[in-house]
Order: structure tokens, then C-alpha cells, then sequence
């Protein structure tokens, strides 16, 4: 196992079949992380899978395959750019673990094989905590948190 | 589960445990002796600091093998950044919604 890069942990009051869905469905990413997660084939590994805004053929903002899904537990997913998608160098990788904790979930977000000094990377570092932040906020609460970014 | 915003205060009213945080942001996912060798303290003393800020969720750790790495989490701050953020802009709606009864009800009048 290659050593993560970042590791990023919130902890939701909500159940794992929720969680999953929050971020595996369409309809529910759109709500919190302001583009949506699409998978045509219900998240099988091998198959790919799109990061894209909302509107109907609106951009195409992150791609890659699903390399391990286990609802609602642990989904693993290459992750890159679109202009990327077939430069196997470029190829990042997020680890969704999900388990029951104390009487809540404990979300865990890895996302490794970063280039240093690059565009993912920047993005991530900045986004990740503004993400898990409005997917907490959405599930316990009911409300998104605004748009802020 | 409420972000335990008082243990995020706590954890983060310190300046060791802050410049711990630092270290990470620089290199993230190193072990305790890694982050010792950054810091004239003992083992000890870092020890304890690394457990507030793991209670505070500031910090995130991955065991592999013998070593437990450490990771710089900031969910838990932008978790209480946004909670704000929110809750102003609450306050902002129900002034312009007084204001609107307010305008509304004088034009009336």
C-alpha cells in the first residue's frame, strides 16, 4: 500500500446507507458539493465514473474507474482531469471509508498518488474540507451550506 | 454529532500544538518520532499534545504497521467556519425580512 498523502475525517450523525448515497447519487452530490457523481453503470468496479456540473450537458470536471465498491462501506475510485483521463501517470486515487463510530459515522476521505506541485493537488487540499463540511452540514441538518467557492 | 467546537478551540489555543499542525502541512503523515526530531520536546510531551489534537479531530492518523502516521485534518475548522457563515446569513434574511414587513406595513398604513 502506498503511503497516503491525505487523510481527511469527519464524523456525521447520520447512517452509512446514507452516506453512500450522498456520494454516489446524482440527484444528492448536486445538493452540497455543487456537481454531481455519475456512474451509468451503479458503481461497478472496472467501470467509470464522472465528476460534472449539473446542468444538462454541462462540463465534465473530474473522471476515472471504479477500482473497489463495497456499499455502504469503503468506495475506491481513480480520480484525474478530464484532459487526463487516459495518462496513467495522472491518475489520482480517493479511498471513501465508512464505518459506524461511538453512534455516529466516521466519513474518511484518502486521496493519494498526487503529483506534488500540481493542479489536483492544489485543488484538493483547498476542497476536500469545503466538501466533507457541506456533506456534514446537508446530512444533519437537511441544509447545504451555501456556495463558497 | 455537533462539532465539538470547544475541543477544536482548546486544541488550537496552543502554540506547540500549532506549530504540530504546521509540520504536518508541510509533510503530512508523519510519525511521532518524525514529528519529536521538528520540536525540542520529549516524546512525552509531544504525545500528549498529538492526542488533543486527535480528540479535536485536527488531526487524522492511519496505523501502518508498527507506525501510526499522522495527517493534518482541517475538516472540523471549516466545519465551524461554515456554521457561522450559515447562521450570518440567516440574520441577514430575517433583517431584510423585517425590514420588508416594516416597509411594507408603513406603505400600507
Amino acid at each position: 500500500m502506498d503511503k497516503p498523502e491525505f487523510v481527511y475525517v469527519t464524523y456525521i450523525a447520520s447512517t452509512p446507507e446514507a452516506i453512500w448515497k450522498a456520494i454516489t447519487q446524482p440527484e444528492i452530490t448536486g445538493k452540497y458539493w455543487y456537481n454531481v457523481n455519475v456512474s451509468e453503470s451503479g458503481w461497478r468496479p472496472g467501470t467509470r465514473w464522472e465528476h460534472r456540473d449539473p446542468a444538462k450537458d454541462g462540463p465534465l470536471r473530474l473522471v476515472g474507474k471504479v477500482v473497489e465498491s463495497d456499499p455502504p462501506r469503503r468506495l475506491v475510485l481513480t480520480w484525474a482531469f478530464p484532459q487526463d483521463e487516459n495518462d496513467e501517470a495522472k491518475q489520482t486515487r480517493v479511498t471513501f471509508d465508512i464505518e459506524p463510530f461511538r453512534g455516529v459515522v466516521k466519513l474518511t476521505v484518502t486521496h493519494d498518488r498526487l503529483e506534488p506541485d500540481s493542479d489536483m493537488l492544489r485543488g484538493i487540499t483547498h476542497g476536500w474540507p469545503i466538501v466533507l463540511a457541506g456533506l456534514k452540514s446537508m446530512l444533519e441538518t437537511g441544509k447545504p451550506l451555501p456556495k463558497l467557492w | 454529532m455537533d462539532v465539538d467546537a470547544d475541543k477544536v478551540f482548546k486544541a488550537l489555543a496552543d502554540p506547540t500544538r500549532r506549530s504540530l499542525l504546521d509540520a504536518l502541512r508541510a509533510r503530512n503523515g508523519q510519525t511521532l518520532g518524525e514529528l519529536c526530531a521538528g520540536l525540542n520536546m520529549t516524546r512525552q510531551a509531544v504525545t500528549q499534545h498529538l492526542k488533543l489534537l486527535e480528540e479535536a479531530n485536527l488531526i487524522a492518523t492511519v496505523r501502518r504497521g508498527r507506525e501510526k502516521l499522522h495527517y493534518l485534518n482541517p475538516v472540523p475548522i471549516h466545519e465551524i467556519a461554515t456554521r457561522w457563515i450559515s447562521k450570518f446569513e440567516r440574520r441577514r434574511l430575517d433583517a431584510l425580512r423585517d425590514l420588508k414587513r416594516k416597509l411594507e406595513g408603513e406603505r400600507d398604513g
